[in-house]
């Protein structure tokens, strides 16, 4: 049975509760067992901007808890993802550093020696779990919806550390946005920023790089854009809420969490995913479920079509 | 812990303090020295001892990581201790105390037979630690069995044996050597005032201390449990959190658990951790005179925040911290000192929470924060910027040595792919004007040393960390993680001229 320490970081239990939810009800029905260490701290991400060291140890305190029970650490939120990724990386690098590090870790009986690996919950779901088998527990899949897929920066960028999927044309999250039956669209601004680490710093500028990718996102037709990462969803519901109502701007571009379009395929309970406490409603995504009767339409027509090649081929 | 010394205390006080009250009316053949009586008060105040051991060995030997021991927290283990030890004391000099006896003798045996004094004597001595300045162990059995005859006709009825007071007994059974001492001292009166004053001395602090909580929590958790997720008044919020503050323990449960504790570690401000913040919150509430110095550090302490919610979660008194955080850095946001914090995204819980304050409110600090870095940047004031040949500060490239991927400032060769792709600079028609320096222009000002130039330029505050100049630079400079640097080398700058070490009380 696959095993992770659940890093779920700060913004997830206190704003977007719908996302750990979700998350814990689609890795059960895959057979992950998520582990829960509750000494787990910030990862020193919105820190970095005001003292490097507090950031570093403030990841690698957490890297040396989940080592400390030789856990492989997987995180939801992209920001800890790539703020772990980057601890990591400069740990394993700078032989000066990682001992500094650990020194002070020392006082409290923490070592991190950087035998564990940190992972995003895209991949895992994509490589480790692997898409046959997620589609192995899907009951139904969507019918016409299309999916402005976000990927978010700092899972993709700086490559180099973070190894998230290739930099440039990144096809990872499209390929699990097209495993539930949705449309994953080309957008030009896929790849671009959500503007979130602005927010609350300078925000007329975060509301304009919002809208314009947003924007793109709704020119390419997409119903939805979808991310996996709380500080890309907050900005897209809650923040582009505020700016609607802020800039006069209608119809918005709702956002859905990954974890929620794929719940609703595996058929877990509405209420476990947390539909309801999106900011812009998304319940009207439901009703492009395929039903049972279509389901069955659907397998019929394979298995005619399976038929009808087998006797082509026999008469070849 | 608690519940040692809570249970221990309250049945102490409700049992053996108001005995004449409470005790009496519930049993009608009460004497504080029969059992199950006297073995009861023994053991609460044995389960108080161990609480309170239990609170120094975690304070002051075992030294909990992040948990803090204020002068507070010290009275009052002091107070609780004295009561108790005074009190074991005292039950122990009474036992060994021969006046006592005698006293007792006289009021209730009606016992005048020297022989039948003496056997009684003889049998206290031996079996309820009396010590006697006439008697000595051995007695012989023919003496003790008179004795206990008439102790079982006179005295057994109200005295149950001593044993059962386990820790009088125990501590009468160590200081009998000086027995007599103790009783001519008229140790006994003296303990017992102890005792008593110890008792009103807690009564009187009590107010003023952390044992205040035991109003204070049981008021907030049930405001609390009654308040819905709705908005309160400002009125009622205030007068919620003014409990809320009484209701404190400085238990340190919400320092244990706090998501940024790690900051310590670099930056030296006690008022990171909640328990310590909630106590300046207390100084500055009671409308205690605050110097600059201590209020910039306690801005600094409810800033650094990462607004997970941690703290009120844990707090068993039930205390909204989080909003107290809220409430607390929005006012001092507002007297004008300027906080650097605004400038990274631990800001992005401000920017949802905007509708809470006004417009003009919510811009001024990150204005503020803004100006005063651009006041220590004198190269950004000047028109011309014409820079003489030998400004360059060796200070400035040494500094960007924090990860030793800075460093790859030095291989940039100008070719600006880092600004063409930077999302901030294509959002502006006239980049320059809004943004200062343009990143190739960051990496090189970072090369020349020009430390104002890069401070004082809005494209340093307006990254987004998005990487995308770093993942395309074609010569492999990290520009992303240069401008970082430069932010924490603005800041610690930033914060060495305007921020002095303040001594804590």
């Amino acid at each position: 049975m696959m095993e992770f320490a659940l890093f779920l970081g700060c913004t997830i239990p206190a704003r977007l509760n719908q996302y750990e939810s979700s998350s814990r009800a689609v890795l059960e029905k895959l057979g992950v067992r998520l582990i829960d260490i509750r000494e787990f701290n910030c990862c020193g991400y919105p820190l970095r901007n005001i003292d490097f060291k507090v950031f570093l140890l403030s990841s690698a305190r957490n890297l040396a808890l989940a080592e400390k029970k030789n856990l492989n650490v997987m995180a939801l939120c992209k920001c800890c993802y790539g703020s772990l990724k980057k601890a990591d990386y400069l740990l394993k690098e700078n032989a000066s550093l990682k001992e500094e590090v650990n020194t002070t870790l020392e006082k409290e009986g923490l070592k991190y020696e950087g035998r564990i690996e940190v992972k995003h919950l895209l991949p895992v779901l994509h490589k480790d779990i692997g898409l046959e088998a997620i589609k192995g527990k899907m009951a139904t899949t969507f019918k016409g919806v299309k999916i402005a897929t976000h990927y978010g920066c700092h899972a993709l960028r700086p490559s180099q550390v973070v190894g998230f999927d290739d930099p440039v044309a990144p096809s990872l999250f499209d390929q699990l946005v097209e495993a539930t039956g949705a449309e994953s669209m080309e957008w030009a601004m896929k790849l671009e920023c959500c503007g979130a680490p602005l927010w609350g710093i300078n925000d007329r500028l975060s509301m304009d790089l919002t809208l314009k990718k947003l924007n793109d996102g709704k020119k390419s037709g997409a119903d939805y854009v979808c991310a996996a990462c709380p500080y890309c969803h907050i900005q897209f519901d809650k923040v582009q809420k505020m700016i609607l109502s802020q800039r006069n701007v209608n119809h918005p571009l709702p956002s859905i969490l990954y974890t929620q379009l794929l719940g609703l395929t595996m058929g877990i309970d509405r209420k476990v995913l947390g539909l309801e406490m999106n900011e812009i409603p998304i319940g009207g995504i439901e009703e492009k479920l395929k039903t049972e009767a279509e389901l069955a339409a659907e397998r019929e027509l394979a298995q005619q079509k399976e038929t009808k090649e087998e006797t082509e081929s026999n008469k070849a | 812990m608690h519940i040692f010394i809570y249970g221990g205390f309250m049945l102490l006080l409700l049992m053996h303090a108001l005995d004449k009250y409470i005790t009496v009316a519930l049993w009608k053949d009460y004497y504080s020295t029969i059992n199950p009586f006297m073995f009861l008060r023994d053991l609460f105040g044995a389960l108080v001892i161990v609480g309170v051991l239990i609170a120094i060995y975690r304070r002051f030997i075992l030294k909990v990581p992040r948990l803090f021991s204020n002068a507070m927290d010290i009275y009052t283990i002091i107070i609780v201790a004295i009561i108790m030890l005074s009190g074991i004391f005292l039950e122990a000099t009474k036992m060994v105390a021969y006046s006592d006896y005698k006293r007792m003798v006289n009021e209730y045996s009606g016992l005048s037979d020297p022989g039948e004094l003496k056997s009684l004597e003889a049998y206290w001595v031996k079996e309820f630690g009396v010590v006697s300045p006439n008697l000595k162990e051995p007695f012989d059995e023919a003496l003790l069995q008179k004795g206990k005859e008439l102790h079982q006709s006179s005295c057994e009825s109200c005295h149950a044996r001593p044993q059962w007071a386990f820790a009088g007994y125990g501590t009468a059974k160590i200081i009998a050597p000086i027995g007599l001492g103790i009783d001519r001292a008229r140790l006994p009166r003296v303990l017992w005032f102890i005792h008593i004053l110890a008792c009103f001395a807690g009564l009187a602090y009590l107010p003023f201390s952390k044992m205040f909580h035991i109003f204070a929590s049981s008021i907030s958790l049930l405001a609390n449990g009654v308040i819905g997720k709705g908005k309160l008044a400002p009125a009622n919020r205030a007068t919620l959190q003014a409990m809320e503050l009484d209701a404190c323990t400085h238990c340190g449960t919400c320092s244990l658990r706090c998501s940024v504790i790690m900051a310590f570690e670099e930056i030296a401000n006690r008022n990171i951790f909640p328990s310590e913040k909630i106590a300046s919150i207390k100084a500055l509430a009671s409308g205690k005179e605050l110097g600059a110095q201590e209020l910039k550090h306690i801005q600094e302490g409810v800033y650094l925040c990462s607004n997970c919610y941690r703290c009120t979660v844990v707090c068993p008194a039930g205390i909204n911290l989080q909003d107290l955080w809220f409430s607390v850095r929005e006012t001092l946001l507002q007297k004008g000192y300027p906080e650097f914090l605004v400038l990274s995204p631990l800001s992005f819980y401000r920017g949802l929470m905007k509708e809470e304050t006004g417009p003009k409110d919510y811009e001024k600090p990150l204005i503020q924060a803004r100006e005063a870095i651009a006041a220590q940047c004198d190269l950004m004031k000047r028109k011309d910027k014409v820079l003489p040949l030998t400004s360059t500060e060796r200070k400035l490239q040494s500094g960007l040595n924090l990860s030793a991927q800075a460093k790859t400032f030095s291989v940039c060769f100008g070719c600006q792919t880092c600004t063409t792709v930077c999302p901030v600079v294509g959002n502006y028609e006239n980049p320059q004007e809004a943004l200062g320096l343009l990143p190739h222009q960051i990496m090189h000002a970072a090369g020349l040393g020009i430390r104002d130039l890069a401070f004082g330029s809005n494209m340093l505050w307006d990254c987004l960390t998005c990487y995308q100049c770093q993942e395309q630079c074609p010569q492999g400079v990290h520009v992303t993680d240069v401008l970082y640097e430069l932010k924490n080398l603005a800041v610690k700058r930033m914060r060495e001229k305007t921020l002095q070490p303040v001594e804590r009380k």
